[in-house]
């Protein structure tokens, strides 16, 4: 899922500062799942908005709605009639959603209040962690089903580098050296010889390098 | 046992403290309330395990959520005692009343009062 | 006379109100500089600076650093052209630490072409910072002596007169002079457009610049490339985005007996018209694989002989 977590809520107010009523949007998607977004942080920060702006004597009205989700033009359709009379809207959705309510409401101001930070699941109940780099090549075949573009720090393909020690990687002791996974991991299946082909550099075309991109599937593309 | 306490508490029941979310104190904030506490039983006696170490956790989430929105986090607090502790319960209501007259009343109250 | 801030004689002559002459120079792709050191030779009185594209079009080439390198030391001064898509901030800083150690006093600062058409298509880009942030973090560096890092330098901090591009030629057609603009905010203190076809167009563009008053604040070269044929006028004008061709000059071009005399002819009445422009501080004429094209355009257009720089 696409794991995100809330701005500061004073960065939040401030991008507001000129509203004197907003629709807040969850999403009951990854956001609800990575709890960034569902409907209890959605009323928790209309709630938090309100006591705020009051307190500065220039009190907000809120109305909050929870998208099924927000990547989907059929689900945002739903929010015409609310957005209708809110001077912005505050999307608790990741990026693609703020990008799509933005989109459909063209002459409202919306925002994002959350940062989207990557994709992965979670490790423990409050813990998320990144595991795919979205290179749109997927190498995990070659490389045990760890990925070393995403998890290791240096995107490298024939690793590990000199910086691995005790199975951390150099940039902090708290980060697994992505290469020792992949090397224990190839060594318990007996298939250390597969880490001995060269990999070639990768074709970053297929990653955002090459643009902006699309996924299509023809055959259920109707009109 | 007839004790006395501040009769200006206003108590709300839960089934458990770890029922308490985010919402439920802002909205007794928004409301109209000066203060809150939260009674969860004492560490380690949870009927349901862990339901007031939870608890806990988000009361320290909304005191700093409370402080970042400028009403003090110091308006909200968290206490566990029995529910055969009558004489510390007197003592915490009087103890929190007094912090929050020390503070005054909620700033949210000063135009127009609760929502 | 304006303000002059560092070493560069290109700074010096436009300072003191000449109308220069740049050009620019694409390194070959292999690993000898013969034929930039034939460039220089060919090119030295006749203009005041030379450009040496990085690795223009996303192809690989010889570095501009070293080029810029080999036609100091035939007398020409160079202008480092130094894109964004290769190198994140710390390659930058080190590497035109580098170029002013070696003599280099011109920095062009350019986002780059994407490397979709160029040589090396699958490459990662980098694109780790802006033109317009490079633009003010080597002016910072220089002004205020310090790393992009905001980490003083010591001593010895590159002094660049820098410079950035524009084209008047891309959308949103409003917002670009905006944009350049913002680009002399951030520090940029000479500009290069892309090459002009559309003069009628340029001139609204200047007339925009000259309402904001950024002729006053920057020193504008206008852009020009003289046409060896139509089918390359043509190819400009529907294959290369960010570019307008009228019709009238393919025509010109297809009508010509021979078109490539016309695309000098056509090169210096733009020059000649350029120049009386209000606000155009010079020419830069990118002669593309052309580039022995240029001492006749520069003598034609009475921008021969170019003038000395005491020091």
């Amino acid at each position: 899922m696409i794991v995100a977590q809330q701005k500061n809520i004073k960065d939040i107010a401030e991008m507001v500062a000129d509203a004197q009523k907003v629709l807040l949007a969850g999403c009951a998607g990854c956001v609800t799942v990575c709890l960034a977004g569902g409907e209890k942080e959605t009323e928790v920060l209309a709630a938090a908005l309100r006591i705020m702006r009051k307190l500065q004597g220039n009190p907000l009205e809120t109305v909050t709605y929870v998208a099924t989700r927000q990547c989907d033009p059929e689900y945002i359709e739903a929010m015409d009639g609310l957005v209708k009379d809110v001077d912005a809207v505050i999307s608790l959705a990741c990026g693609v959603g703020v990008q799509y309510l933005a989109e459909r409401f063209k002459d409202k101001w919306v925002v994002p209040a959350l940062d989207t930070k990557f994709v992965g699941g979670a490790v423990k109940h409050g813990v998320w962690e990144e595991r795919c780099g979205l290179c749109g090549d997927c190498v995990l075949h070659r490389t045990g089903g760890i990925c070393p573009i995403i998890r290791c720090s240096k995107s490298i393909l024939n690793g590990p580098c000199g910086g691995s020690q005790n199975g951390k990687c150099e940039i902090s002791k708290d980060v697994d050296c992505a290469w020792q996974l992949i090397y224990d991991r190839m060594k318990a299946l007996g298939k250390l010889d597969k880490l001995m082909e060269i990999q070639m550099p990768k074709d970053w075309s297929k990653a955002r390098d090459g643009g902006p991109r699309r996924a299509i599937r023809e055959d259920v593309i109707i009109g | 046992m007839r004790l006395q306490y501040s009769p200006n508490i206003r108590i709300v029941e839960m089934p458990c403290s770890g029922t308490i979310d985010h919402r439920v104190i802002l909205q007794a904030f928004e409301d109209g309330a000066d203060g809150v506490f939260v009674a969860g039983c004492l560490e380690g006696d949870c009927h349901f395990q862990r339901g007031n170490l939870r608890a806990k956790k988000r009361v320290q989430a909304v005191k700093k959520l409370l402080d970042e929105i400028g009403l003090g986090g110091e308006r909200l607090e968290m206490y566990n005692l029995s529910s055969a502790m009558g004489p510390r319960f007197a003592e915490i209501a009087n103890e929190m009343t007094e912090r929050i007259r020390q503070l005054g009343p909620s700033p949210l109250r000063k135009e127009g009062g609760a929502a | 006379m304006r303000e002059v801030k560092t070493e560069s004689r290109l700074e010096r002559l436009l300072a003191r109100g000449e109308f220069v002459v740049t050009a620019e120079i694409g390194p070959p792709r292999h690993a000898n500089a013969e034929i930039i050191r034939h460039h220089a030779h060919m090119l030295k009185d006749y203009v005041d600076a030379t450009n040496i594209t990085d690795c223009q079009t996303a192809v690989v080439r010889l570095s501009s650093i070293a080029s810029a390198i080999h036609i100091l030391n035939c007398g020409v001064e160079p202008i480092v052209q130094m894109t964004c898509r290769d190198r994140n901030r710390i390659a930058i800083q080190s590497d035109l630490l580098g170029a002013y150690s070696l003599g280099v006093r011109n920095l062009l600062c350019l986002s780059g072409d994407h490397q979709k058409f160029g040589s090396e298509p699958t490459a990662k880009n980098v694109y780790d910072i802006d033109s317009i942030q490079l633009i003010y973090l080597m002016r910072r560096m220089r002004d205020q002596k310090l790393f992009f890092s905001g980490e003083p330098i010591k001593e010895h901090e590159p002094r660049f007169f820098i410079g950035a591009v524009a084209n008047p030629f891309a959308d949103p057609f409003e917002f670009r002079v905006a944009r350049l603009e913002k680009k002399v905010e951030a520090g940029a203190e000479f500009i290069q457009t892309q090459c002009i076809y559309d003069m009628e167009r340029f001139e609204r563009f200047m007339e925009m610049v000259r309402e904001r008053g950024i002729h006053e604040r920057a020193y504008i070269l206008a852009g020009v490339t003289p046409l060896k044929s139509w089918r390359a006028a043509k190819y400009l004008q529907t294959s290369v985005s960010g570019m307008i061709v009228p019709d009238e000059i393919v025509e010109r071009l297809k009508k010509a007996e021979d078109p490539k005399k016309e695309g000098i002819e056509i090169c210096i009445e733009q020059i000649k018209h350029i120049r009386n422009i209000p606000g155009v501080h010079g020419v830069h004429i990118m002669a593309i694989a052309w580039e022995e094209v240029v001492p006749e355009i520069v003598q034609r257009a009475g921008l021969y002989p170019r003038p000395k720089v005491e020091g």
